[in-house]
């Protein structure tokens, strides 16, 4: 399992979800915390493209040993892109989680919506 | 290699139950204990072709061939690979199976909202009296009429313990009972035209309340806790409304706090003409103090199970009746037990026409032999006894928070309120940040002192949950040599985390790959 980290190049939203934005397009997982929090994850049910995400809703779920917990979209979009290699291997969540553990990838209806997100900083000392 | 450890404790007195009796428990991960010397050996790897058991006489009539029988379509093709054991290798078999396990008749189980009380012997007695024990589910009821008065009484000593009038002992599970209680609330909106979509349940409520309002086809929507741990009450305002067909609670709550607020959540909910549903998995913590039908519930589930005595827990049937109020009673499950004067005594049956009912939620009547049981402990107590049950649980369980407060309360502090009722959840958050061993590695370290583990991560609003529930039947010596070992565990933490990191050492199988069980399940057996 991977050190505790936060990267600065990330956003943050208070239900230990991270966006990294791209244009009008944004990558989304859970932060260290939040698989810290839920122990090893055994499987992710992810949404299907072309569905959509409300800032501050849940979008998906993640099973891990202790229990099934819903994952909150820090961005309101669409599902453009899911990471099929959760399927196999979702412990990626744990082992990467800003890494090869990404989630969904959303294009957002409203990029200004990120003013709302936290910091690096700021989100590691809400913790 | 193995390191001593803190062996005053582990073995101050082998009298007190849950005490390890071994004098060296080795605390490398790479130290082998003698049980784990013993490989585990599946039944079909026993045995040799053609090896009995058991040998059947020869029959008195004339043997048929198989195909004289059956349908080829229903035949096997090969032969079953079944076991093929002599006697004594299929006794020692489960002997040792048993022995591999830990129960509640070998050491204290205070698996939080379990309620994993003693079973008395005398019920399993009763029980087993051929008369209850060989009784056939398809018995006329005129030759039945001692099981259907002992249905009877129970149904009206639990209606008395509820304080609603009409049960149904039909379910088998609590969540099995949930499901009665949430297709009733749909029956009953649906008599008078209503057509509802949501149930509510709080936050903390058992996972088995949104299932069952899932699988009823109604939409869950989760009502916030307040500081206290009660139920947000702004919240819950916020959220009633015409389409809301019930609001499903447990009082006392996982948290082990009754919610003094339960007079204004019920006019809340019946302002909007919802039910109000008690899920009555705490109903241990107020038997013959406090009824939920005069609290305003309208469908109330028991665990006979759980506050009633039974083996439980992978140890037998379950069994979860309903109690409800009278604008319910029209649509409960059928048959319905019935009693009628007649010259010559009460007759008793079972009647089946029941138009209005939600049917059958199962084959015949329920776990009678959960019925049989209960209805032994609700004799033997009697009414002062369940209450005496239902203190003594409440002052067991505030005795060891007390206990575990003064020992450890820095590292394990009480996640809600001062005080709880018969159960009660720690955080074990300060202990993960300041000693790095979480609320898992102390409960697999805890069987190394010979007790089974509370419940652990669950109510889940509460980070590293640890819920507790001793029970009424436990003495202050366990309560104490419980307490004692937490603090142990913890002190050895201070002094060295990878001890119960690496927990459990003394059981028959080390730490369990749990992930790669979730993720590549063997769940059969090809026969």
């Amino acid at each position: 399992m991977a050190d505790p980290s936060y990267p600065t190049d990330l956003l943050y939203h208070p239900e230990h979800d991270w966006a990294r934005i791209d244009g009008d397009v944004a990558t989304l997982g859970i932060t260290w915390f939040a698989q810290d929090a839920l122990g090893e994850v055994v499987f992710f049910d992810p949404p299907e493209v072309g569905a959509t995400t409300t800032a501050g809703e849940s979008y998906a779920e993640v099973e891990s040993v202790k229990a099934v917990s819903d994952v909150i979209a820090p961005l309101s979009g669409e599902i453009v892109e899911v990471n099929a290699t959760l399927g196999d291997g979702p412990e990626a969540i744990n082992d990467d989680p800003y890494g090869a553990g990404w989630l969904v990838k959303v294009r957002l209806t409203d990029v200004s919506e990120k003013d709302a997100l936290l910091d690096a900083a700021t989100y590691e000392a809400s913790l | 290699m193995s390191a001593p450890i803190d062996d005053n404790h582990l073995h101050a007195d082998p009298s007190i139950e849950g005490h390890y009796p071994h004098h060296e428990i080795p605390v490398t991960s790479a130290g082998a204990t003698p049980m784990q010397r013993d490989p585990a050996v599946t039944i079909f790897e026993k045995g040799a072709p053609g090896r009995r058991a058991f040998y059947c006489p020869e029959p008195g009539v004339p043997a048929r061939e198989r195909h004289e029988l059956l349908p080829a379509a229903l035949r096997r093709r090969e032969p079953a690979r079944l076991p093929e054991v002599s006697e004594p290798e299929l006794v020692r078999h489960y002997v040792r199976l048993s022995r591999r396990n830990f129960d509640l008749d070998s050491g204290f189980y205070p698996l939080g909202s379990c309620t994993m009380k003693h079973n008395p012997r005398l019920h399993e007695r009763v029980a087993a009296l051929p008369g209850h024990a060989r009784l056939h589910p398809l018995q006329d009821p005129r030759r039945a009429q001692g099981a259907l008065e002992l249905m009877w009484n129970l149904e009206r000593a639990l209606g008395e313990i509820a304080g609603l009038p009409h049960v149904v002992l039909q379910p088998s599970a609590g969540s099995h009972g949930e499901l009665a209680g949430v297709l009733l609330t749909r029956a009953y909106h649906e008599s008078r035209g209503e057509q509802r979509t949501k149930v509510l349940t709080p936050d903390t409520a058992h996972g088995t309340n949104p299932a069952t309002v899932t699988m009823a086809g109604y939409e869950v929507v989760k009502v916030g806790t307040n500081a206290d741990g009660g139920v947000d009450v702004e919240d819950l305002r916020s959220k009633v409304d015409d389409q809301v067909a019930c609001l499903m609670l447990t009082n006392p709550n996982t948290l082990g706090v009754f919610d003094a607020n339960i007079e204004e959540i019920a006019r809340l909910v019946h302002d909007v003409g919802a039910t109000l549903y008690y899920d009555g998995a705490n109903l241990n913590a107020v038997m013959g103090k406090s009824r939920p039908g005069d609290m305003g519930f309208d469908i109330v589930h028991y665990n006979l199970h759980k506050s009633f005595t039974q083996p439980h827990g992978g140890g037998g049937p379950g069994s979860g009746p309903i109690a409800v109020s009278g604008r319910i009673e029209p649509f409960v499950p059928r048959p319905v037990v019935t009693r009628a004067e007649t010259p010559e005594g009460p007759v008793f049956d079972l009647e089946e026409d029941r138009p209005q009912s939600i049917g059958k939620l199962r084959g015949f009547q329920g776990n009678y032999g959960v019925f049989v049981r209960a209805y032994a402990y609700i004799c033997s107590l009697g009414a002062e006894g369940l209450r005496d049950a239902s203190e003594t649980a409440v002052l067991n369980a505030n005795y060891l928070l007390a206990r575990l407060r003064e020992l450890v309360g820095d590292a394990l502090p009480l996640a809600f309120g001062e005080r709880c009722m018969h159960e009660f959840v720690l955080s074990g958050a300060p202990m993960k940040k300041e000693l790095g061993i979480r609320t898992l590695d102390l409960a697999k370290r805890l069987l190394d002192h010979g007790f089974h583990p509370p419940t652990v991560y669950f109510p889940l609003l509460v980070d590293e949950a640890l819920l507790i529930e001793p029970t009424e039947t436990e003495t202050r010596e366990t309560l104490d040599a419980f307490a004692d070992a937490v603090a142990a565990i913890v002190a050895e933490a201070r002094e060295d985390p990878q001890i119960a990191l690496n927990a459990p050492y003394t059981t028959p199988v080390r730490r369990l790959d749990e992930a790669g069980a979730a993720k590549h399940p063997v769940i059969r057996q090809a026969l």
